[in-house]
């Protein structure tokens, strides 16, 4: 297959992507839509947390932190001044705060950048560490960052939250955004910089010999990969309309990281599926506790059975499938069409052998 | 800070530093033999208070015998949840069986919702539990006492244990090399089971008299102790039992010394804990007591 085909056939998928958005947008309700939604932002949020952790072997918890920021800046951005003065009940908002206003993307680029600011900050000496310390270490800063916010109350309304932000996320933005995210972070893998990433995460030392400077590369990996959680983090809160610093626990990153260890570490096809899965699971798992009737048998209302259900699920899905959905396997138009045609091949010489 | 003050809050700063040493060794136990983060070990504290109160509440069991029993309970999970969750994945890369603790942890925590209900649980103590006793000018509650005194005795057993027993030799062969031990004749699967046991029912020592010094029980009570006492494994040097007692205490100290001292920016307690914490690591990254390893090539 020509790399000129390939491209095409890319952007053709692309199109039926963008028709199959135009569809759900315009006939699906409010509530499919919003999983969908959360899917795609689980999307740009493993694949990120992918870069650092799965190509890079960096162990790092630290993305709700990273959410967080990206989840405030937006709000504070998009919301209109006048509403902003409303809210802030506890204590007034803080001055810069009160005036600034820009238009969605701008605040989506701006949450990316202060996550990817405060991710050079914090990398810049906690990359040293290794293995389990690391991720403890940026866990650490995660949780640092949102008692932060719980404390600045001024900025932030404290554990009040923000509530009432606009409602700009939708599909075009949420699959957007994982669609740059996806195409930016396979460049980057793909490139001279990737091999390093990945020599890094093979063997520290042995990348270290061939010239590879270690802080260098390990800092831009975790700075890029903020950067995304930022952006996701606007979409969030512009999702979800409100937000709080408990929605940035610990608990957040957990669930990026099942996403990303489901998927199959290292492999951005994996992380899609399990992101897309993870989420329709979480919901279609509600009527479990609602009640339901099996023949004459009633169960009744169980508030916590779907979480129940969902927790021993992850279990047997992890026991039994030790290396994620897919394992390190990773699409290609090339693998694609072999596969298409080992299917005809199989097809033809079992009607072969029937005649 | 007047003299008594002071010490009033060095020894809340002690008990509530012994609970947190009595959850860390869990980690740290867990930690050494298997090199795994027990992210369910939170929830394993959280059930002990609950299996107490039903005990006493529902069962109508006296007060001594709940407490064993919850403690036997909590262990049995304990146990249990490795043997269903993280045996199969021994051979397993060390991601996996993190993931399917972070499951366990959740699968505990909801499980504690549907059985328990979410609604929190105010815990009746007996009188025993809440007398006060007159020193000076300090007053300390009873529980307090009892959280010194029983973490003691409990964790000298343990070392006892551990350093004097065969099973700690297992124990300490494991952590060393799990390979040559199993080459060795050791019984992998009973000794990692033993640690359980022994974390389990250590943490649920500490919830015990967690809840009965906090009197408030909820599912989700356990995540961030549970998530502190990690970090006081962590700060102490992870796999090491005396620093995982080390780190608890230094933990406890700090938090109620930063809240005494500092009461202006007291909502920034556990933010200063992390900072501590990343600060050793940054350091010190082997923890306190921790030795150093080398990295082999």
């Amino acid at each position: 297959m020509k790399k000129q085909n390939e491209k095409i056939l890319t952007i053709l998928a692309l199109i039926v992507l963008g028709i199959l958005v135009y569809l759900a947008e315009n006939n699906l309700d409010a509530y499919k839509l919003r999983i969908l939604n959360l899917g795609a932002i689980y999307v740009t949020l493993a694949v990120s947390l992918n870069l650092i952790y799965g190509f890079t072997g960096q162990f790092s918890l630290g993305h709700a932190g990273f959410m967080a920021i990206g989840a405030y800046v937006t709000s504070l951005l998009v919301l209109p001044p006048y509403y902003k003065e409303m809210i802030y009940i506890l204590e007034p908002l803080a001055w810069p705060f009160t005036v600034i206003h820009a238009p969605f993307i701008v605040a989506l680029f701006l949450s990316g950048l202060f996550a990817a600011i405060a991710a050079f900050i914090i990398g810049l000496p906690v990359l040293r560490l290794k293995g389990d310390y690391l991720g403890i270490a940026t866990l650490g800063f995660a949780e640092i960052i949102r008692i932060i916010a719980n404390n600045i109350p001024r900025v932030t309304n404290g554990a009040l939250g923000i509530k009432g932000i606009p409602e700009f996320t939708n599909l075009w933005w949420t699959v957007g955004v994982a669609i740059v995210t996806i195409y930016i972070i396979k460049g980057l893998i793909e490139s001279s910089y990737g091999r390093a990433l990945m020599a890094i995460r093979e063997n520290e030392i042995a990348a270290e010999v061939i010239g590879v400077n270690l802080t260098y590369h390990k800092v831009m990996s975790f700075t890029i990969s903020a950067f995304f959680a930022g952006v996701a983090g606007g979409l969030f809160a512009c999702l979800l309309t409100t937000i709080d610093p408990k929605a940035f626990m610990f608990v957040m990153t957990f669930n990026i990281l099942i996403v990303v260890v489901m998927g199959g570490l290292g492999s951005i096809t994996g992380t899609v599926l399990a992101a897309f899965l993870f989420n329709f699971f979480l919901e279609y798992l509600r009527p479990i506790e609602a009640g339901f009737n099996i023949g004459p048998i009633k169960i009744p209302q169980v508030p916590g059975m779907r979480m129940v259900t969902f927790s021993a699920l992850l279990l047997v899905v992890i026991l039994y499938k030790q290396k994620g959905l897919l394992g390190g396997f990773e699409f290609s138009w090339k693998g694609f069409f072999q596969f298409i045609n080992k299917l005809f091949k199989n097809k033809r010489s079992s009607e072969g052998s029937a005649m | 800070m007047s003299l008594n003050l002071f010490l009033q809050n060095v020894a809340n700063g002690l008990s509530l530093g012994s609970l947190y040493a009595l959850i860390a060794i869990g980690y740290t136990m867990v930690y050494g033999i298997l090199r795994l983060i027990n992210f369910a070990h939170g929830e394993i504290f959280m059930l002990a208070p609950y299996f107490l109160y039903f005990g006493v509440l529902i069962f109508h069991l006296p007060w001594w015998a709940s407490i064993i029993v919850a403690i036997a309970l909590t262990a049995t999970t304990g146990m249990l949840s490795e043997r269903i969750a993280y045996k199969p994945l021994r051979d397993a890369p060390r991601i996996s069986v993190l993931i399917s603790a972070i499951g366990v942890s959740f699968f505990l925590q909801n499980l504690a919702i549907v059985v328990f209900s979410g609604i929190p649980k105010s815990v009746h103590r007996p009188e025993f539990f809440t007398r006060l006793y007159q020193f000076g000018e300090i007053r300390i509650q009873s529980t307090l006492f009892a959280s010194i005194i029983v973490s003691s005795i409990f964790l000298t057993l343990l070392l006892y244990v551990v350093y004097r027993t065969k099973t700690g030799l297992a124990m300490r062969a494991i952590s060393t090399d799990i390979e040559t031990s199993r080459l060795m004749a050791v019984d992998v699967n009973r000794a990692v089971s033993i640690t359980f046991i022994i974390g389990s029912a250590l943490a649920a020592v500490g919830g015990i008299l967690w809840g009965l010094r906090f009197p408030q029980l909820f599912p989700t009570m356990g995540m961030i102790p549970g998530l502190k006492a990690f970090i006081a494994a962590v700060v102490g040097g992870i796999g090491n039992i005396p620093g995982a007692m080390l780190g608890g205490l230094i933990l406890g100290m700090t938090e109620i010394l930063f809240v005494a001292f500092l009461p202006a920016v007291s909502g920034y307690r556990d933010a200063f804990v992390f900072l501590i914490l990343i600060l050793i690591l940054l350091f010190k990254p082997d923890g306190i007591l921790g030795k150093k390893v080398q990295e082999k090539v």
